[in-house]
């Protein structure tokens, strides 16, 4: 920070002529427009969803929302998939995330140990299945062998042994001081105990990081529901979305089953098809944009140790 | 007599150890049964597998899958159209690789330092969204029902509208596109960092010198980040036949299949769409193979180049 700041204050010493000014306008407008064009099409999709159904049906609201109402999102929380799908990607979200967290740090406590049982084998073991990948086909066949193709475990398990995950832990236990785990060894704790009441709430600062890594990667995985899931009660809010965008009615089929609950809405904000897929656009995208803001120092830090280690 | 005391000495030492091994041992099993135990599924590629036979009751082909894309002359055509794909996408990745860093060194020129967070903050965030969620934001512009085709035909531009999705022309250019709307914002935080970290004083000393903008921009800050570049140029190279599928499968359709359809696609479509599982993990095995000797080519570059290796 000290130095940004000086940084800062050198170049304003500098001698600014009215060319520098036209470069830094040009800069700006141009970092602008690529901004822009980041945002806009989820602030697109979000005024059609809130807009009046009939305006948005004859493509006619592009910037600012009108009529406003929520009917879509009342009536898209109603269709019977949403909310067990909402259900799997929560819980496959939190428990893939302690399970991740878990797996990467015990693991890497032990070996963090120098006097590991024969370490440096069992180390390399591990190490080197980031190089090699038996590739979809072999890991759909293994899934199917050890019974785990098509249950909800599919979504955890294979996320848990992530040796990338066990390095950064490891590098980050061994840069402790050493002298607190040893004081605790010679009152007798063993290694549970001073792995779970000294290294472990030293760790948080990493942890929180893989957490937050792997929470968006639970959330926003949807390719193993397509490759190794059958069953439509494991679908994930990703998943829906991803139909409901490949398949184009099938949402106007559901409603049309429902007629009661058509008759009693006035045209005005009657379901089209696009709305339902501009909600639940929404409805998967919201959980990420709400954290995002809070977690960004956290993604800008797993970069970096990413980028360290890679 | 001196024997017997070191093997005392480092038994108890040993003892423990051994009851770390065994704590770890259930993440040791993981690893075994997710990254060692799909090995054995290549054993597949070696029979005429047929779903629902077991493995053995199957006829043994040797090496029939393998040079399939060589011989037969359909297959070879579909091989080599994937094959162009691939290697044409991932160069054109390639080559626009620098442009996150022209992006970073460009951001920082920016002096109002909210503005600067801003355009970080939010240029960044199509990197935490799916590819499904990607699709979704192009189809709200694209498709028929979409801004752009409300626009043009609202102009008179069109008079019925078209989906864009689905039209063929510039296909690679379009994955391109799509590939830098996600992750530009996010490849140059690596470079932003990187040019924080550069000593002040150098540009102090140039801003004496007399040293414009971009004279400080080429001589000082480029020099600079070229060491990060090239660590991430050589890892790409080990990447050059790795698209993942996410992208591919949710932007192709039957009118693009054609010149979106990746390695990894063809594998999936194959395998598990059609149930040609034998001949699917054949062509994987091809891919892994070459994946791994490029990661060893990529190496040895950056270690003949740079003096150090990457892993």
């Amino acid at each position: 920070m000290a130095r940004n700041k000086k940084e800062d204050e050198s170049r304003s010493v500098e001698q600014r002529t009215w060319r520098d000014h036209i470069v830094d306008i040009v800069i700006c407008l141009i970092f602008g427009i690529f901004t822009i064009i980041c945002i806009y099409p989820f602030y697109y999709i979000f005024i059609n969803t809130i807009s009046d159904n009939s305006l948005v049906a004859t493509g006619r609201i592009s910037f600012i929302p009108r009529g406003i109402h929520f009917a879509n999102y009342v009536k898209v929380l109603s269709l019977k998939e949403l909310p067990g799908a909402a259900v799997v990607s929560l819980a496959r979200t939190v428990l893939g995330t302690i399970f991740t967290i878990i797996c990467a740090a015990f693991p890497a406590y032990c070996f963090s140990r120098e006097e590991y049982w024969h370490k440096k084998i069992f180390y390399r073991f591990v190490i080197i299945t980031m190089y090699f990948s038996a590739g979809v086909i072999p890991t759909f066949l293994t899934y199917r062998t050890i019974g785990i193709y098509d249950t909800f475990w599919v979504y955890i398990l294979p996320c848990c042994v992530t040796p990338f995950n066990l390095i950064l832990v490891k590098t980050y236990m061994e840069s402790l001081p050493q002298s607190l785990e040893e004081s605790a060894e010679i009152d007798g704790a063993g290694y549970m105990v001073r792995f779970m009441r000294i290294v472990m709430p030293l760790c948080k600062p990493i942890l929180a990081t893989i957490a937050v890594f792997s929470a968006v990667g639970q959330w926003n995985n949807w390719m193993d529901t397509v490759l190794y899931t059958k069953n439509r009660d494991l679908q994930t809010l990703q998943y829906v979305l991803y139909r409901y965008l490949k398949e184009a009615n099938t949402l106007a089929e559901i409603a049309r089953e429902n007629p009661e609950m058509m008759a009693e809405m006035d045209p005005a904000t009657m379901l089209s098809p696009l709305t339902i897929k501009y909600t639940v656009c929404i409805v998967t995208i919201l959980p990420i944009l709400v954290v995002y803001p809070f977690f960004q120092k956290y993604f800008v830090k797993g970069m970096m140790v990413g980028a360290v280690k890679g | 007599m001196q024997k017997t005391k070191v093997v005392k000495k480092k038994s108890p030492r040993d003892k423990a150890g051994f009851r770390l091994f065994l704590l770890s041992l259930p993440f040791l099993a993981g690893i075994l049964i997710f990254s060692y135990l799909p090995l054995a599924g290549w054993s597949y590629s070696f029979f005429n597998y047929k779903p629902g036979k077991a493995l053995l009751d199957c006829e043994f082909v040797g090496f029939k899958w393998f040079i399939a894309p060589f011989n037969n002359p359909v297959l070879r055509e579909q091989f080599v159209r994937v094959m162009r794909n691939t290697l044409g996408i991932n160069l054109l990745y390639m080559a626009t690789m620098i442009l996150p860093m022209i992006f970073a060194m460009f951001l920082m020129e920016i002096r109002w330092k909210g503005y600067r967070k801003l355009v970080q903050t939010l240029t960044t965030i199509p990197n935490f969204i799916s590819w499904v969620l990607v699709y979704a934001a192009f189809f709200a512009l694209f498709s028929t029902e979409g801004l752009l085709n409300n626009i043009l035909v609202g102009a008179g531009v069109l008079t019925t509208p078209t989906n864009f999705l689905t039209t063929t022309s510039h296909m690679w250019l379009k994955m391109l596109g799509y590939h830098l709307w996600k992750g530009l914002g996010w490849g140059a935080i690596v470079y932003i960092s990187a040019i924080t970290s550069i000593d002040s004083e150098i540009y102090e000393a140039a801003n004496i010198d007399g040293a414009g903008r971009f004279q400080k921009m080429w001589h000082i800050t480029t020099p600079h980040l070229i060491p990060t570049f090239f660590v991430m140029f050589v890892l790409q190279i080990g990447n050059i036949i790795n698209n993942g599928i996410d992208q591919y499968l949710v932007f192709s359709n039957a009118m693009t299949q054609d010149y979106i359809e990746v390695l990894d696609l063809y594998v999936y479509r194959y395998g598990l769409q059609q149930g040609n599982i034998s001949y699917a993990t054949a062509v994987g095995m091809w891919k892994s193979l070459i994946s791994v000797l490029l990661v060893f080519v990529a190496n040895t570059l950056s270690k003949k180049i740079r003096g150090s290796s990457i892993f």
